[in-house]
């Protein structure tokens, strides 16, 4: 059924369809609509799920790490300063083995105090053990719900749904909502090997000696590699059903490129708009809009970057005394290879600044007019 | 005196063996945190009133109630002295261990 929805509630759909048995959640700008939308569906029976009502995120996250190891398919939502204080709790849910799935609207974190679009409060969660998929449209962020839900149950590692404040949280577009007896084929109940139970009684997290704990973050890490492959399976199994393909980037025009962009997020989807308009002036660029930041897609980032002179990476976040963070990491995947070409770091959109179309042109303009990058960041729209 | 426990310690040889999930493990019947203790709660039971604080208030659930009167379990007693600080008579001292 298609239906013009806002990108928060393309979140709340998902979670639904997915049949979440618990949410626990703190309502906080720009996430709110995600969570009142599912109380509601809660609420009329829309949704047969427990809502709990918490008073922190750090409460919330730690409602969903009961929930899920007492087997429930466990949903919650957050943003910037309530991911922040969820931090704890995220080692938990990941070291837990525990699949919950959470929305996270990418704002920027205060001081100064703001709502507005930025990726540092999910990729300050980088090492804690989740999976992260950062969408571009509302379409892709029901998919990706429902396929979050199976990866991760599948791997027992949770994961985050991830989409800009604003540009995609409070954005409407037509949504094909898919059909609830089709996504119950895709995604089976939620059928963990072991959960909290009286009748099969176990000690969950306790206390591990240097004898077992490098093991327990060993086959994290193993279960983790396994998630590329499964991401494209599962994204090509929803192909087949649903007719859209989720995979771990989204390629465009890359393979005759002489620059290639890299992005995520709507930003992704600007770049998408600029590279049509450049390639008519004649500029060989292409996109790489990168989707799954964790696991990261060392293969496809080498793969849609191989007939590339260069790389242009534009990132809506920072890493003080470093780089931009898809920057870093995608030196770490193209260096030490053969065919390794220069890679330029852009810092763009903080805080909400908007990127543009115009934006990418000075990215490739700047990429084409350097050998290599002059500066370890180039700022693209900052008032110096 | 404490119920003697089973105090098998529960290896794996590989993480293959192990669980998915950081789950029972088994430490906590063979790492007896009492060893980290520097000091330890001595009860003058001729000053007990039964009362049970010490045993409500213990965090680790160290004392033990036997036969109504309290008695503390040193294999895991890591000495925070909370019995101490609380026991309405005064009964429990806490004294430097002899290591």
């Amino acid at each position: 059924m298609k239906k013009v929805i806002m990108g928060n509630h393309a979140l709340s759909y998902g979670a639904m369809l997915a049949r979440s048995q618990v949410i626990a959640a703190y309502p906080i700008t720009p996430q709110t609509q995600v969570v009142e939308l599912l109380s509601e569906m809660c609420a009329d029976g829309t949704l047969n799920a427990k809502f709990i009502k918490v008073e922190s995120e750090h409460s919330a996250m730690a409602a969903c790490i009961g929930a899920s190891a007492a087997g429930a398919r466990t949903f919650t939502a957050t943003s910037a300063q309530g991911l922040a204080l969820m931090h704890e709790m995220l080692h938990w849910a990941s070291g837990g083995r525990l699949p919950v799935v959470m929305g996270n609207i990418n704002r920027a974190m205060a001081p100064g105090w703001t709502i507005w679009s930025d990726q540092n409060d999910s990729l300050s969660q980088r090492d804690t053990g989740w999976m992260q998929y950062y969408c571009a449209s509302n379409q892709e962020v029901v998919d990706t719900v429902l396929q979050a839900f199976k990866v991760s149950e599948t791997l027992a590692i949770p994961s985050m749904v991830i989409l800009d404040a604003f540009s995609l949280s409070h954005t409407y577009e037509v949504v094909d909502l898919p059909e609830a007896d089709k996504v119950d084929a895709y995604l089976p109940p939620f059928r963990p090997p072991f959960r909290v139970t009286p009748s099969d009684p176990r000690a969950f997290g306790g206390l591990t000696s240097p004898e077992h704990y490098m093991e327990l973050r060993y086959k994290l890490q193993k279960d983790m590699e396994k998630a590329p492959a499964l991401i494209e399976a599962t994204g090509r199994e929803f192909e087949k059903i649903f007719g859209r393909h989720l995979g771990l980037v989204d390629p465009y025009l890359c393979d005759d490129a002489e620059i290639v962009l890299v992005t995520s997020g709507t930003a992704g989807y600007t770049a998408h708009v600029a590279v049509d308009a450049m390639r008519e002036a004649g500029y060989k660029v292409g996109n790489l809009r990168i989707k799954v930041f964790r696991p990261f897609p060392f293969e496809e980032v080498r793969r849609h970057t191989r007939a590339a002179k260069k790389i242009a990476v534009v990132d809506r976040n920072i890493s003080y005394g470093h780089h931009g963070i898809f920057s870093q990491e995608l030196k770490s995947a193209v260096y030490g290879h053969a065919d390794c070409k220069p890679v330029f770091g852009f810092i763009a959109g903080l805080g909400g600044r908007d990127i543009t179309p115009a934006s990418f042109k000075e990215v490739v303009d700047y990429t084409i007019a350097h050998e290599r990058s002059e500066e370890e960041i180039i700022w693209i729209g900052v008032k110096k | 005196m404490p119920k003697k426990r089973d105090t098998q310690k529960i290896t794996f040889a590989s993480a293959e063996d192990m669980p998915t999930m950081p789950m029972s493990l088994g430490s906590m019947l063979w790492n007896k945190t009492g060893s980290w203790r520097n000091i330890r709660p001595e009860i003058k039971l001729e000053d007990c009133i039964q009362c049970g604080i010490c045993w409500k208030f213990c965090p680790d659930m160290s004392i033990l109630i036997e036969n109504e009167w309290p008695v503390v379990d040193y294999d895991f007693c890591k000495g925070c002295g909370i019995c101490a600080e609380e026991c309405p008579t005064k009964c429990i001292v806490m004294v430097e261990e002899r290591k």
